[in-house]
């Protein structure tokens, strides 16, 4: 008999389901558990690709619950494409619907963050602004002026301290975090992507910007979605990340 | 974008290569010792930048670089994905690896890519699907590739081709080469209760472009008999290597990959196993 690719499919990702017929030894018997190896190699592949996308997330809900937590997720979410680079973007919301770690809700924030940072990884070089050019800028030709942002730049914007919990799950010295809504800057000087904290309003700032909002009107949306906003600070964080590689069209 | 296809790898040596492995990047660049060429996974180099492209294109001007890809799904029921032989192309467009090179397996299924090199039957309508696919791979890159022999643990009770038949007869329908794993005969074999001497007697050597070798564990089955597992985690075993040294004594010495992608190594471990190819391939008639 014929061995289709669908049964054969179902049966390697779940190994309640019955293997396919049709498959023997060299002897001609039933393969039996030799059918394993491939469900072996299937979960352990994408648990360790899962393991390597979420470190963090792996020492917050400890080694054990994160094998629990990989394994139903390389069921409910097999790779849709063989770039395991990129596998794990459904994870920030299979944490949100995932009994066990349904009440945490930060862990959803987390995972974003580490998603960004391997996109940031893996994301086109191109190269930063100079800044004496912007510091020569007239300020009414800023204003007037689109922002390009490099294509390693990512942005969190959280309810919860997300760049403390990561911190102080990857800082041997870094503080305990206390609770407070934190926006997160990534991006990638040279080849090694890091978060940063960004100042009030700069989250809503760099997203305007991202956007393609001119940088005035950039400036007046995060001043009104924040009374502390302060343009300096962010400003000064963009060009020491490098993570502006163009001003104008 | 830098160019690296000026350079001057038109084939792989008749040397080791090892798979490339972030971690060696300064050992390799520092002293390379046996080592002649490359391999990386095509995969892991599909981004659209940073550390893993600018390490790439660092060491390709110095060695050979063999494109192993790992993901296309040859063997699959389904169309080939567009979208990863796009991938592919460009990939093998800006590198111009020296050789270039897919499984005899599928991954892919309706949409879910399962990581593994899973196995098909061989039949004369999987022979057909699989040079269709072969076909249209050749066709969009625009070049020759070879084709590897995978590790089996089980058969198929609808085969009626032998692995050798097959592999020649896709081969001869598509010109495509063949990549021979020297331990994946080593392990189907015990897997399969054959004769492994006789399968590299009845594989076509003269298609071989490169071989792999690596590292295998031992498992049992449900009658207690041996299952090895292709794993790459370990030295190559001894009868892989004795069994190396009988294909390359028949078919001559051939570009010989080490293959250790699980568990990794040290450099030095890894370039002793290399220096031990080395060696044998000296030896050979080429």
């Amino acid at each position: 008999m014929s061995v289709t690719q669908t049964p054969f499919r179902v049966a390697v990702l779940d190994p309640d389901a019955e293997r396919p017929s049709g498959l023997k030894d060299g002897q001609g018997r039933a393969a039996g558990r030799r059918f394993d190896v491939y469900r072996n190699n299937v979960a352990v592949s994408l648990s360790e690709a899962l393991e390597a996308a979420f470190p963090v997330i792996r020492k917050l809900v400890g080694e054990e619950n994160f094998k629990i937590l990989a394994s139903a997720f390389l069921r409910a979410h097999p790779p849709c494409t063989p770039l395991m680079m990129f596998y794990g973007a459904e994870m920030p919301e299979f944490l949100g619907d995932f009994g066990p770690t349904r009440g945490t809700g930060y862990l959803s924030d987390v995972a974003r963050l580490e998603l960004a940072l391997r996109e940031s990884y893996h994301a086109a070089d191109a190269d930063p602004v100079d800044p004496t050019a912007l510091q020569a800028l007239p300020a009414e030709d800023l204003m007037q002026s689109t922002i390009t942002l490099a294509p390693s730049v990512r942005v969190i914007r959280s309810e919860w301290p997300v760049y403390s919990i990561w911190r102080y799950n990857t800082e041997a010295d870094a503080p305990k975090p206390v609770m407070a809504a934190e926006d997160v800057l990534i991006a990638r000087p040279e080849l090694d992507p890091a978060p940063h904290l960004l100042p009030s309003g700069g989250g809503t700032f760099v997203a305007a910007l991202s956007d393609g909002q001119l940088f005035g009107a950039a400036v007046e949306i995060a001043t009104n979605a924040s009374e502390t906003f302060d343009l300096g600070a962010v400003l000064a964080l963009l060009i020491e990340t490098e993570a502006m590689t163009k001003i104008g069209d | 974008m830098l160019d690296a296809s000026n350079h001057q790898f038109d084939r792989l040596p008749n040397k080791p290569g090892v798979g490339y492995k972030p971690q060696h990047f300064t050992a390799i660049t520092e002293n390379a010792g046996a080592v002649e060429w490359l391999e990386i996974h095509a995969e892991n180099y599909m981004g659209d930048g940073g550390r893993p492209i600018a390490q790439l294109r660092h060491l390709a001007e110095r060695f050979a670089f063999s494109v192993h890809g790992v993901g296309l799904s040859i063997g699959g029921e389904g169309p080939l994905d567009p979208d990863h032989l796009a991938r592919l192309k460009h990939l093998v467009g800006w590198l111009n690896p020296a050789s270039f090179s897919e499984h005899l397996a599928w991954s892919t299924h309706e949409s879910a890519f399962l990581n593994d090199l899973l196995p098909l039957p061989y039949t004369e309508s999987t022979l057909a699907r699989v040079a269709d696919h072969i076909d249209e791979l050749q066709d969009t890159v625009g070049r020759q590739m070879l084709l590897e022999n995978p590790s089996s643990y089980l058969a198929f009770e609808e085969s009626t081709l032998d692995e050798t038949e097959f592999l020649r007869e896709v081969a001869d329908r598509t010109g495509c080469g063949l990549l021979l794993d020297v331990n994946n005969v080593f392990v189907s074999a015990t897997n399969l209760d054959t004769d492994p001497r006789s399968y590299i007697d009845a594989f076509p050597l003269d298609l071989v472009q490169e071989i792999h070798l690596g590292g295998h564990d031992e498992d049992k089955d449900d009658h207690g008999a041996p299952l090895l597992i292709d794993s790459h985690g370990r030295e190559i075993a001894d009868p892989v290597w004795a069994l190396f040294e009988y294909t390359i004594r028949r078919g001559g010495a051939r570009p010989t990959l080490i293959e250790w992608d699980n568990d990794v190594p040290e450099w030095p471990m890894l370039e002793a196993e290399a220096q031990r190819a080395a060696t044998m391939l000296e030896t050979a008639i080429t």
